[in-house]
Order: structure tokens, then sequence, then C-alpha cells
């Protein structure tokens, strides 16, 4: 098995460029296969991580049909009694025209509830936040950004302030730290966005009732999200008659499993079309034992004469075309780690950085193995079979 | 030693039929030289094909050693080459990506000796044909004659029952062939069984016995 190993590097190196035109095919498709499925990967990975960071312990609920039953701010404190349940906030927005002395914006408009800042782990700079009593009294205070305060008043201290929502006085009594670490804090980095108690905010958009039909949802300090689902659909089940179609209740695990399984079934694309261009090269892998078993039909005769049997000649051919493609492999995996390696010196300022993904590597190498083998087989064969005394008087 | 008995050999040509070797007949004992003339076209390669067990007869008996040769599977075959058969070709035939030691090291190699046995035995035949010092060139970096002396040291390395030569000077000149010549009577003095085919009367007077081929058909010369 060494002598037979010797002689396959022996008979490669002795045509070395060929060898590697030979071997280009596999090289590029290995390549192909690794470089694309650790890229599909590492960006998978990045998003992922991103995702999570964003805090996945929400949960939105959506209600399309209240059955007669609506949710108001009261069914809201009694889920939140609930020690499955954390906090709960209704989600009301509208846009208003803000006017502070001659500056005029367009300012999104958050109808809140004291659990809101926490939800959505936002925090105070300076002021408070939205209390209970605002809610109860449908006070006219506000309480905005860090970065609405900086472009409408001109300064953050602005506590005290009055600015006017379409037309209505309200007075800032905290400003909110500028938030970029959640989905929404980077969505709206650039808004100007003022939160009012959730009453006060029925008063100003027609469309904002008692009734609420967007909601988010925590799960308790201690508890983990995937309880917290379950005990929410099991409120709103009791709550809307067993009718699962009334709500609709959406976790950040939902949008991570449809961001896998989108990413899953790329990385199943891409690692086909590689494989085809594997296969590809495969084809050019017997092309050439097959040129080679010609050109060498007189040392095959030479070695069955002086002993050789079928099994050898079949080892010796055999081995040829697995060492030119594992060979072939090993230089693709290696090119694929420095493109890798490139790539993510290149998109370094992303964050986002790609490494070979060593499973795809091991398919790889498994997938080179087996093309080596199935795609020598036929030549290795052929010269096995050629007769010793046609062989040996081949060509003189 | 080798006893070959109403051996016939058929190629279909078209569709006649034409006996290559047609009921022939030969007894060789151990330490012989025998040399087999013939023109070309007399079924002389055939005989030298079936004697090598590079092929079998359509009929008759052959015997090796004490060992019927008969319908053996190709792998049996070689099996019997490797041990028994020590081949010298017109052309050399080495492997021409391999040394001269590694190619004389081959038959050992599918023999399955140990290494170190190889090693020693491959320096042997070596010495033997005088080609110690050109044991690491490869067949291109040696001279004709030195080729065949490599091959001849491949012939012997198995110590075969038989060395079988098919023309061994026919490609040298005819100081190389002195030489060469040379070897093969030491061999004989040395109790090796050859047989040399070819078809200059030169080269087969030398050998102890001539053995004539001529339309499939072996006649003894001068005996």
């Amino acid at each position: 098995m060494i002598q037979a190993f010797k002689m396959a590097m022996k008979s490669i190196s002795g045509n070395k460029f060929r060898a590697f035109l030979t071997m280009l095919g596999i090289i590029i498709g290995v390549m192909a296969l690794v470089i694309l499925v650790s890229l599909v990967s590492g960006a998978t990975g990045t998003v992922t991580d991103t995702i999570s960071s964003l805090g996945s312990n929400l949960l939105t609920v959506t209600i399309s049909d209240d059955k007669g039953a609506p949710v108001t701010l009261d069914t809201l404190d009694e889920w939140m009694a609930d020690p499955q349940i954390g906090l709960a906030a209704p989600s009301a927005t509208t846009t208003a025209t803000g006017k502070y002395s001659s500056t005029t914006k367009t300012v999104t408009v958050y109808g809140a509830t004291p659990a809101y800042a926490p939800i959505n782990g936002q925090s105070v700079l300076l002021g408070r936040f939205l209390t209970q009593a605002d809610v109860e009294n449908h006070t006219g205070v506000c309480v905005i950004t860090e970065k609405t305060a900086e472009d409408m008043v001109g300064y953050t201290d602005c506590l005290g302030e009055e600015i006017s929502l379409d037309g209505r006085k309200f007075t800032i009594v905290g400003i909110m730290k500028n938030d970029d670490e959640s989905l929404t804090g980077i969505l709206t980095k650039d808004n100007m966005t003022a939160y009012i108690p959730y009453t006060t905010l029925m008063r100003l958009s027609s469309t904002v009732s008692s009734t609420i039909t967007s909601f988010s949802v925590s799960a308790p300090a201690d508890g983990n999200v995937t309880t917290t689902e379950a005990a929410m659909k099991r409120l709103l089940l009791e709550r809307f008659e067993d009718d699962e179609d009334a709500f609709s209740l959406l976790s950040q695990n939902m949008l991570e499993d449809a961001m896998s399984s989108v990413t899953g079934i790329l990385t199943v694309l891409l690692g086909g079309i590689a494989a085809i261009s594997l296969i590809v090269g495969g084809i050019g892998i017997m092309n050439i034992m097959l040129v080679t078993v010609t050109e060498r039909t007189r040392e095959i005769g030479i070695r069955k004469a002086i002993g050789a049997g079928r099994g050898v000649i079949l080892q010796q051919f055999l081995l040829e075309s697995v060492v030119l493609c594992m060979i072939g492999c090993a230089i693709g995996v290696f090119l694929s780690w420095v493109v890798l390696r490139l790539i993510s010196v290149m998109v370094a300022s992303m964050g986002i950085s790609f490494g070979l993904e060593w499973g795809v590597v091991a398919i790889a190498v498994a997938f080179c193995f087996a093309i080596g083998v199935i795609f020598g087989l036929y030549p290795a064969n052929k010269a096995a079979k050629l007769p010793p005394i046609e062989a040996l008087h081949y060509g003189g | 030693m080798i006893d070959l008995k109403d051996i016939s050999r058929v190629y279909q040509v078209g569709s006649e039929q034409v006996y290559a070797l047609n009921k022939a007949n030969l007894h060789i004992d151990p330490g012989e030289f025998v040399s087999i003339i013939g023109p070309s076209g007399s079924g002389k390669s055939t005989l030298m094909n079936i004697i090598g067990c590079l092929d079998t007869a359509d009929s008759g008996t052959y015997l090796l050693d004490g060992t019927p040769i008969e319908d053996y599977s190709e792998n049996e075959l070689a099996r019997i080459r490797n041990r028994k058969i020590g081949f010298v070709f017109q052309s050399f035939n080495l492997i021409s990506k391999l040394t001269a030691e590694e190619n004389v090291e081959l038959p050992l190699i599918y023999q399955k000796v140990p290494r170190a046995e190889r090693k020693e035995r491959v320096e042997k035949a070596l010495a033997r044909v005088d080609l110690q010092k050109r044991a690491k060139h490869l067949p291109t970096e040696l001279s004709g004659g030195q080729q065949q002396r490599v091959a001849i040291a491949r012939a012997i390395v198995t110590r075969p029952s038989l060395i079988l030569a098919d023309e061994p000077t026919g490609n040298l000149d005819s100081k190389t062939t002195v030489e060469i010549m040379d070897i093969f009577h030491e061999l004989h003095d040395a109790s090796n069984t050859i047989v040399l085919i070819t078809h200059d009367d030169d080269v087969a007077r030398q050998a102890s016995r001539i053995v004539r081929i001529k339309d499939g058909q072996l006649t003894e010369v001068g005996a």
C-alpha cells in the first residue's frame, strides 16, 4: 500500500502541469463549495447574533377579532399579575406635527404606559418616564428622545419646556437615552419621537381607543420567553373562545427560525451548485486517467508480465486518481481559507467575520474522496483488464 | 522442468483458423540452456507466451516445474509468472519512471517480500550484472546494454525456475551482444534454466541445445 502510494505520487509528480490542470476542476469545485457555504453560514451567524442581541424575550401580540371582549389597559394589568408574564404594554403610534417656538417637525408619537420603557429596554437620561398617574389622568406630559430634544428644542436639558403636538401643549418631563441597541431603537434612530400617556394619545388620534389591538409582552426577569409565550397563548385562547385566528403571537424566536430555514435552503442550494462543479471536476479526472491508462499500456503490460495481478493494477490506478483528487481538495481548502481571510479583512468594518466551516470542509474531503474512487474506478478497471500480451506489445 | 505435450494454439483470422502452434512437443530439463530459433511468423511469439504463462494453450498439456498450467485465471497466471519465470525482452521493458534498483525491486514487491530482504536481494542481483554503481539511475540514463542488464537483474532477483529471454540481443550492437550472452552463460553455469528465443543463428548456436520452430511445429537441431 505504501509502495503503491509512492508510485502514485511519482506518477503524478512526473507530469506536474498536467496533474495541476486536472486538479483545477476539483480545486475550483472545492473552493466554490467551501467558500459559498462558509460565507452563508458566517453571514447567518452574524445576522442571528444581531437579532438575538435585540432582546429576544419580547413577544408581540396583535388582535384581529376581539369577539366582543376587547383588551383594555385593565386587562393588561390583570395579565401582568400572572407570574409567568413579565410586563405588557400597548403599542399604539400616530404621527403628529411637532412645534417648538419656530421649529416644526413631524414627530412619531407613542401612546405608552410605564411598562413601555423597560419592555423595550430603554432608559431615561433626564427626568422621568411616564407614570401610572399620567396614564390615569390623561395628563399632557411627554417624554422625548435625546435626538428629538437636540433637533427640536436645541439642547438636551429641556425639562419643563413645552412642545405642541398637533396643536396640543405637552410639558417635557423626561429625556430618553438614544437607543442604539434595540431593533426599534436602530430603526427609529433619526426619527423625532415622543412618548405620551396611552390615554392621552386616545384623545389626540382618532384611530387609538381604549380597545388595544396590539401590545408587547416580556418575560419575567427570572423566566424564559418560551413559557411566557405559552402562558400568553393560553390567556388569549381563554379570552377569545379558543379561536387561534383571532390573534397572532409573534416572538423573535420565530424570526430566527424563519431566518435559519431561509439560510438552510440557501446553503443547500449553493452547496448543490458547488457539488455539480465538483462532479464536473471528477469527469476531468476520469478523462485524464483514461489518457494515462492508454499512455501507460506498455507499463501495465510489463507489470503484469513480472507478476502484477489485476488487483494490484486496479489499486495502483485507483490510488492515483484518489490521490489526485485529495491533493486538489487540499489545495482547494487552503485557497478557500485564503479567500475567506481576504474577505474577512475587506468586510472587517461591518463586524462580520468569515472562517472555514469545518463541517463543509469535512463534506468536501469526503466528496472528493468519493469522486476519486467513482471516477477512477472505470479507468483503473480498464487498466486492470488489459490482456498482458497485448499490453506488452503495445506501441512496440 | 518444462514439458509441453501436443500444445496447440489457434487464432481466428477472419473466417479462417490459423494454427500458430500445432501439436507442439518440447521437454526441457532443469539447468538446460535451450535456444528456440525460427523466422518471424513461425509461432515463436506464441510459444514464448505459452511457456511464459502469458497465454494458455487451446489444447495439450503444459507442465512447468511439475505444475500443470491450464485454464488458470489471469491472477493465478500472474502469480506463477511472478514466482517461476524471469523475463528478458528484446526492448528491455523497464519502467521508465523507476530507477534501475526500483525496476529490479518491483517483482519482489509483488511477492510481498519484506523491505529489508528486498534491498539485499536487489543489491545482489545488480551486483550479478555488475551494475551496483548505476542503481539510482533511470533507464533513460543507461545505455542499451546496461538497460538489458537491469532487465536481467530483474529477471533473476526472484530466483525463478526459468529465465525466458525473447530476442534479448535484438536491439543491441555486436559488442554488447557478447556482453549479454556472457551473462547468460554465467547464469547457465550457475545452473539456471534458460530458454532463449531468437531468429539469429549466431546467438542460437551459443546454447547447449537448439530447437527450431516452423509452421507451429518444433524440431530438434543437431540432436
